[in-house]
């Protein structure tokens, strides 16, 4: 029995993390369509902030709230960067903005080993998080671990606030109903799309924050992540957040339970599996977003 | 289309003009070294030949052709492995690790090469046929495609990895000494493997023209450019882009199958997710809805990569990334557009129709 609960906690917590990683993605992808395969390195800027300022912040506690915010910033950036000046021209053409950003990806690895070094680098967890809490004897749950759920929940509960309540929100949600509309309504379509893809980047920085609580962080480790962010999108649907929620956990216990009775690489497989079966069930993903488009 | 047909002496000079320089000129003017690397881009050539068919004229822009490759190479490489064992013996590396005491059942039918080298084409297209079957039926379309193909090839490579005393692991199928009898390190039999990869491709590029110039083909680029019209129209575009994505399958899964002796390897880093979105780039530069765009593309950019990433991998790492971003971005036809492009600024045609091609529309996404 504490076997299954224990793995189920396994499960919630690589839930947490691919909820992280693909909730700036449902925003980009999900709500704009854009598929950003850069979104992987945005997360690894993330993880590098930490690196840099760990060197002007020497209390690993601080500049980990520090940096935050600060990842945030950074990743965001770099994403309106990107979308002004590339996937900007490219919104009518989805398949060729994967290859573009695809390009841009690479080019942002090779400049993070060139300023940073091929090999792995590790940062310092702060001590608070490195302790367990034991439930009981053979239930034992990370701090780390219960950290990162913790900023995935968050964030979720502050895009959700901020698309439902915020005019910003508001005026995203109106731009993925309906372009047209939304522009002759005075919306400016541009800056909200630039605005969208802040925030999602930006999301993707906070991702990367807690990658580091996991392990070494690398130029490669976007691309390790960036499929299965993928995919959880994907099965969750375009348009909604809940859907990657429940998604990304679903996977998560998927995984964990697969990777228990198996291996770890059965468990990709049947992941994999079980996504191509989910969407013969439901093409379109958990949640659609109703259109009155043909497509 | 129209003007391919009526152009068709221009077809076969060109397909002569190939031969010749395949295989006349490039046996005589290069070193035994050189041409073993020219069959290795020429492997890399066929993949691109089907990825142009299925992307280029179909817009399903597959990035998991690595698995097909894969599929058609380890077969090959487990025939050639079992082939050098001996009848009833083990590959080395199998006794290397030391885990089995005997043959994996799955491994046995590979001794046979009647059921090898069939299988080398007809694994792949089993394995896109099953799964084009589930995706294309259900209208799982454009980039949700694009990303499940890509999701195959980063399991394929992770269970391979996996498998370690039964696939090699990491380190692949390599080391093999003979090709249905041939000693491979006898540079004559090096030869011999060009040319069958040269013949290969050839004939590969004589069934694509076919298909693209047939009635078929017509349908397939209609379905990349109006999907909904064409079911209106009574056809089932699901089938239609099966077609297209077994085809490219098959026929990766055929070069994979020459790779092996012709470059002696095959291992997972040839088949995950990084070299299956390689293989789209070259077709890409080259020209994605022409039939010898993507074989030149991907030559050109093979050897590129061969030159540079020597020398300069820092540099090659960022010149790749920029092929993508600027071929893709700002010449969606490719080098094989540039002519046309200059032609049309030159004298604009009566015809306003598009020459290149714009095989995405919008609403692929919201799908």
């Amino acid at each position: 029995m504490t076997v299954i609960v224990s793995q189920l906690f396994t499960g919630v917590s690589i839930g947490a993390v691919l909820l992280l990683i693909a909730l700036g993605l449902s925003l980009t992808f999900g709500q704009m369509g854009v598929i950003n395969m850069a979104h992987g390195e945005f997360i690894m800027a993330g993880a590098y902030t930490v690196f840099v300022l760990q060197k002007v912040i020497t209390d690993a506690g601080w500049s980990l709230l520090v940096a935050l915010p600060v990842a945030f910033a950074v990743a965001g950036l770099m994403g309106v960067l990107l979308e002004y000046l590339l996937i900007r021209r490219l919104y009518a053409r989805p398949l060729d903005t994967l290859l573009v950003t695809w390009g841009v990806s690479l080019i942002l690895q090779q400049l993070a080993r060139d300023i940073f070094g091929a090999p792995n680098v590790q940062t310092r967890a702060p001590d608070s998080l490195t302790g367990n809490i034991k439930i009981t004897d053979d239930l034992v749950l990370s701090n780390n671990r219960l950290f990162i759920l913790t900023l995935a929940l968050l964030a979720v509960l502050a895009l959700t606030l901020t698309l439902r309540y915020t005019s910003l929100g508001r005026r995203m949600r109106a731009v993925v109903q309906n372009r047209d509309l939304a522009a002759v309504s005075g919306i400016p379509t541009g800056r909200v799309d630039r605005l969208t893809f802040f925030i999602g980047s930006g999301l993707a920085g906070v991702a990367g924050v807690a990658l580091t609580l996991l392990g070494p962080i690398g130029p490669t480790m976007g691309t390790n992540v960036i499929i299965d962010a993928f995919l959880v999108v994907v099965a969750g649907g375009i348009g909604h957040l809940k859907g990657s929620v429940i998604v990304a956990f679903a996977l998560g216990t998927l995984q964990s339970l697969v990777e228990y009775s198996t291996t770890v690489s059965v468990a990709k497989v049947g992941v994999f599996v079980a996504i191509v079966a989910f969407l013969q069930w439901r093409p379109q993903g958990l949640f659609t977003l109703r259109t009155r488009s043909l497509a | 289309m129209k003007t391919g047909m009526r152009l068709s002496w221009r077809a076969g000079l060109g397909f002569a003009v190939g031969a010749a320089v395949l295989f006349a000129v490039a046996p005589v003017a290069l070193s035994d070294f050189r041409l073993s690397l020219l069959a290795k881009y020429l492997c890399l050539a066929m993949v691109a030949v089907g990825i142009g068919l299925a992307w280029g004229r179909g817009g399903l822009l597959t990035l998991g052709q690595g698995v097909f490759f894969g599929l058609g190479g380890y077969a090959m490489a487990m025939h050639m492995k079992l082939a050098d064992a001996g009848p009833g013996e083990m590959p080395d590396f199998m006794q290397l690790y030391g885990q089995l005491d005997a043959l994996p059942w799955w491994w046995r039918p590979f001794a046979n090469p009647a059921f090898a080298l069939p299988a080398t084409v007809l694994l792949p297209m089993l394995v896109a046929f099953l799964l084009g079957s589930l995706v294309f039926r259900r209208r799982v379309r454009g980039a949700y495609f694009a990303i499940l193909s890509q999701a195959l090839a980063a399991a394929m490579a992770i269970l391979l990895i996996g498998q370690q005393g039964t696939t090699g692991g990491t380190n692949g199928l390599t080391d093999f000494q003979g090709f249905f009898g041939y000693d491979l390190d006898d540079p004559v039999n090096q030869r011999m493997v060009y040319f069958i990869v040269a013949g290969v491709l050839l004939l590969l590029l004589a069934l694509c023209r076919q298909l693209m110039q047939s009635r078929y083909g017509e349908l397939l680029v209609a379905v990349r450019d109006s999907e909904e019209r064409v079911r209106f129209l009574g056809y089932d575009p699901a089938n239609v882009k099966l077609v297209a994505y077994v085809t490219a399958a098959g026929m990766a899964g055929l070069a994979g199958a020459l790779f092996v002796p012709a470059v002696g390897i095959i291992n997972p880093a040839l088949i995950g997710i990084v070299p299956s979105i390689e293989f789209v780039i070259g077709v890409a530069v080259g020209g994605r809805a022409s039939l010898l765009g993507p074989v030149l593309g991907a030559v050109a950019v093979a050897w590129a990569r061969t030159t540079l990433s020597e020398e300069f991998p820092a540099a090659w790492t960022y010149l790749q990334g920029l092929l993508f971003v600027l071929v893709v971005a700002f010449l969606p036809g490719g080098l094989a557009s540039v002519a046309r492009l200059v032609r049309r600024r030159r004298r604009p045609p009566p015809d306003p129709a598009p020459v290149s091609p714009a095989p995405v529309l919008t609403q692929e996404v919201t799908a």
